[in-house]
């Protein structure tokens, strides 16, 4: 925490030193105070957010960035970053389908994306004709009768601003690591969501998000709060490829269950790779941090992610509440130039507690990536048990695959199973599905299929069918 | 209906057929018996077109068509195809969907569309009842924890549901009881017509008694030394594969 003597100097420059100009869109690039104070200002924040930015900035200003990740990129320039842009003019976007790149169009179409979602997934200034409006309108009546406070983070920060200072941050702190602060510092957009005690929320949180998504911000926050006996499953991001002129991506997701609560995440992450060569391609860095706070309590992370040039991406389960759950499921695939550092970060604190890890890793072209868990059992974790389980695919022989298991056991009692392979698309089983008729191509993406249902299946029913026809997508053109 | 002449192929440059010849017409059976390392594998191998095998010399036509200059899949869809002698396992998959998709493939190739879901389910479970498979192997993944004999089953219930022109079968009879071996060659029987034929690949003269061919080659070396009908069979079987070397060397 800042001291009190910090806290007055931030004061005292927010005072003297911010020229802030409300009439304006857009800050230029640059990152300074006074950048922040624009964010805050335009979002009619109260003045406790601004300072708990305000912190987090300098924080970051400590702090350097990773450099331990398998990950090898070109130094980013954060002053050459614009951190508050007010979304295009419709005017300055594609006025119609017609005008948005065939490929892009194509793609959606393999996809099975809804007609309706192409135009407004490629940018296109649409008018709200279609139903997204009235999609959401319902939705927001549906969950208001149940009590579930959904909105953007913005507007939780006005609306409901007790709730998120007692939440916010406090799974992921200001300064945790060197893209979580600096989201903290500026974070323009995401979600919030609060499920009362004892609510189902009626709704996977998905389709009005998804709608949504085009405008997702470039530091996303997201927090999601489960009271006791409390269930969710939120569904973030969409398969279509989704084009962004931000190459950095720093997003946190903050996820607090209380006892007996139960919050299903999943994840289908596929931002722009870039080029052949990996040019122009999303750089992620996320933070991702689910607190089993409550007894009993429960977090399933999902995730399949196909996108990015480069993926720095963790998302972690503290198990504090005894007999609490964490698992993660993941489907990290990479083709083309594409880097991937993933995993995750099972805590064990309270008593009993319980985590199943299954990661699949599919790198294909000259990608890269690599699989990074930590499976950590504190001292009263008595009868902690974790269960991982890493396979990694490889296609052709120009890419590769690492895992990097990490173990801290701490209490004598657990239990912690891991077990790893890693194997070449198998030669004998192209042939045998050839020998069938099947084509290349669609015997590969068989079974690559086949290799990740244990996590498919995981996803919502609806999420698992588009990142099937997604994985296909991706590993076009992979072999022959 | 396949025609196989003088073919030569070596593995890692060592070579396996020395000058193979073999003529298959629709309706018939053949079984082709030898020695282990013989090189039976290895042509219905290459007649299905597993890579590894390198065409020295020699050609195959299948109904007058190059069988060397198409893809694997595109043998299989012209009605090559092959049950393997070690069938893969491929977890995830599940067996009905391998068995959809390549059945629909082949149904493309001949300008067909998909096949409707229930006619599909009709015939699947017809096929397996004649295999005496229980349908949950249409549910699990293919080959996956699956004993030796029913992955033999397997391969027939493919065969099947797929009805090629020339089913190749390799030693479709190693690791059966009797009981399983009756059930497969029961299969195989049902694919007997006149507009068919069989390649059986067999080191045992037992499945023979089931399968009753109308030829049986003798192949020792890479090469085809001895042809004759289902008695030939039964006289290898009694005297040995030395005898035919004997005879041949004569
Ligand atoms: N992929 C391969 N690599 C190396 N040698 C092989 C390969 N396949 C077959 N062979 C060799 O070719 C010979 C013939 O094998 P095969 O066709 O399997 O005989 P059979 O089926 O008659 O027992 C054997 O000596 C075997 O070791
Ligand atoms: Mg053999």
């Amino acid at each position: 925490m800042a001291s009190e003597e910090m806290e007055q100097l931030v004061r005292r420059e927010y005072k003297q030193g911010f020229v802030t100009d409300i009439e304006s869109d857009t800050v230029p690039p640059g990152l300074d105070e006074s950048t922040i104070a624009f964010i805050s200002q335009k979002k009619e924040e109260p003045q406790w957010m601004l300072e708990w930015r305000l912190e987090a900035y300098h924080q970051w200003l400590k702090m350097t960035p990773p450099s331990w990740a398998h990950l090898e990129y070109p130094p980013i320039d954060y002053q050459a970053i614009s951190y508050f842009s007010a979304p295009k003019k419709p005017e300055d976007r594609p006025q119609s389908l017609d005008e948005v790149d065939p490929k892009l169009l194509e793609t959606y179409e393999k996809l099975g994306i809804p007609l309706h979602e192409r135009a407004a997934l490629a940018g296109v200034a649409v008018d709200a004709v279609f139903d997204s409006v009235s999609v959401t309108t319902t939705f927001k009546e549906k969950l208001h009768e149940a009590g579930v406070i959904f909105c953007s983070i913005s507007e939780a920060i006005r609306e409901y601003p007790e709730l998120v200072r007692q939440y916010l941050g406090t799974v992921v702190p200001q300064a945790d690591n060197y893209f979580a602060a600096l989201n903290s510092a500026v974070f323009t957009d995401g979600s919030f969501v609060y499920v009362p005690e004892g609510v189902k929320c009626p709704m996977e949180l998905s389709t009005y998000f998804r709608i949504n998504a085009a405008n997702t911000g470039q530091f996303e926050r997201t927090l999601i709060i489960c009271d006791k006996q409390a269930q969710v499953s939120y569904l973030e991001g969409c398969t279509a490829p989704m084009r962004d002129e931000n190459q950095l991506h720093a997003a946190v997701v903050e996820l607090v269950a209380l006892e007996d609560a139960y919050i299903k995440y999943s994840t289908v992450q596929n931002w722009y790779p870039g080029d052949e060569e990996g040019k122009g391609g999303i750089y992620n860095f996320v933070t991702k941090r689910g607190d089993c706070r409550g007894d009993r309590s429960r977090i399933s992370w999902t995730q399949v992610e196909t996108g990015s040039a480069i993926t720095w991406k963790y998302p972690s389960c503290m198990l504090r509440g005894k007999e609490s759950i964490g698992e993660f499921y993941s489907v990290a695939v990479t083709n083309g130039r594409q880097q991937a550092d993933t995993g995750t970060k099972m805590i064990h604190i309270g008593e009993n507690t319980r985590s199943t890890i299954v990661a699949k890793g599919i790198a294909a072209g000259r990608s890269d990536q690599a699989y990074r868990g930590l499976v950590k059992i504190g001292p009263r974790a008595k009868g902690a048990r974790n269960y991982t389980q890493c396979d990694s695919l490889l296609i052709g022989d120009q890419c590769g695959a690492h895992t990097f298991p990490y173990q801290e056991i701490g209490n004598s009692t657990a239990t912690v199973e891991h077990e790893a392979t890693t194997s070449k698309i198998a030669d004998d089983q192209l042939f045998y599905c050839r020998a069938r008729g099947i084509d290349e191509e669609d015997a590969v993406s068989m079974i690559v299929n086949g290799f990740c249902k244990d996590v498919f299946q995981e996803l919502p029913m609806e999420f698992a069918v588009e990142a099937e026809a997604l994985l296909n997508v991706t590993l076009e053109g992979s072999v022959g | 209906m396949l025609e196989v002449k003088d073919l030569h192929v070596t593995v890692e440059d060592k070579a396996i057929l020395k000058g193979l010849n073999l003529t298959i017409n629709a309706g018939e059976v053949h079984a082709i018996m030898g020695p282990n390392g013989a090189g039976k594998s290895t042509l219905s191998a290459v007649i299905a077109g597993k890579d590894g095998y390198e065409v020295t010399q020699g050609t195959i036509l299948f109904e007058g068509q190059d069988v060397l200059e198409m893809e694997i899949e595109e043998r299989a869809r012209a009605g090559l195809l092959l049950g393997f002698q070690y069938p893969v396992e491929i977890p995830g998959v599940k067996n009905i969907y391998l068995l959809k998709a390549a059945l629909n493939a082949q149904r493309a190739a001949r300008g067909e569309g998909e096949i409707p879901a229930p006619e599909f389910m009709k015939l699947v479970r017809e096929k397996s009842a004649e295999m005496k498979m229980d349908p949950s192997f249409l549910q699990r993944a293919v080959n996956e924890g699956f004993s030796g004999g029913e992955k033999k089953r397997n391969e027939i219930l493919q065969m099947l549901v797929l009805q090629p022109k020339l089913a190749m079968l390799d030693e479709i009879d190693s690791g059966l009881d009797i009981d399983a071996m009756k059930v497969v060659a029961d299969g195989v029987n049902s694919l007997r017509d006149a507009n068919r034929a069989i390649l059986l690949v067999t080191h045992y003269q037992r499945l023979l008694n089931h399968i009753e061919p109308d030829h049986v080659h003798v192949l020792v070396d890479g090469r085809i030394v001895k042809s004759g009908d289902k008695d030939l069979a039964l006289e290898l079987e009694a005297r040995g594969y030395d005898w035919v070397l004997e005879g041949s060397a004569a």
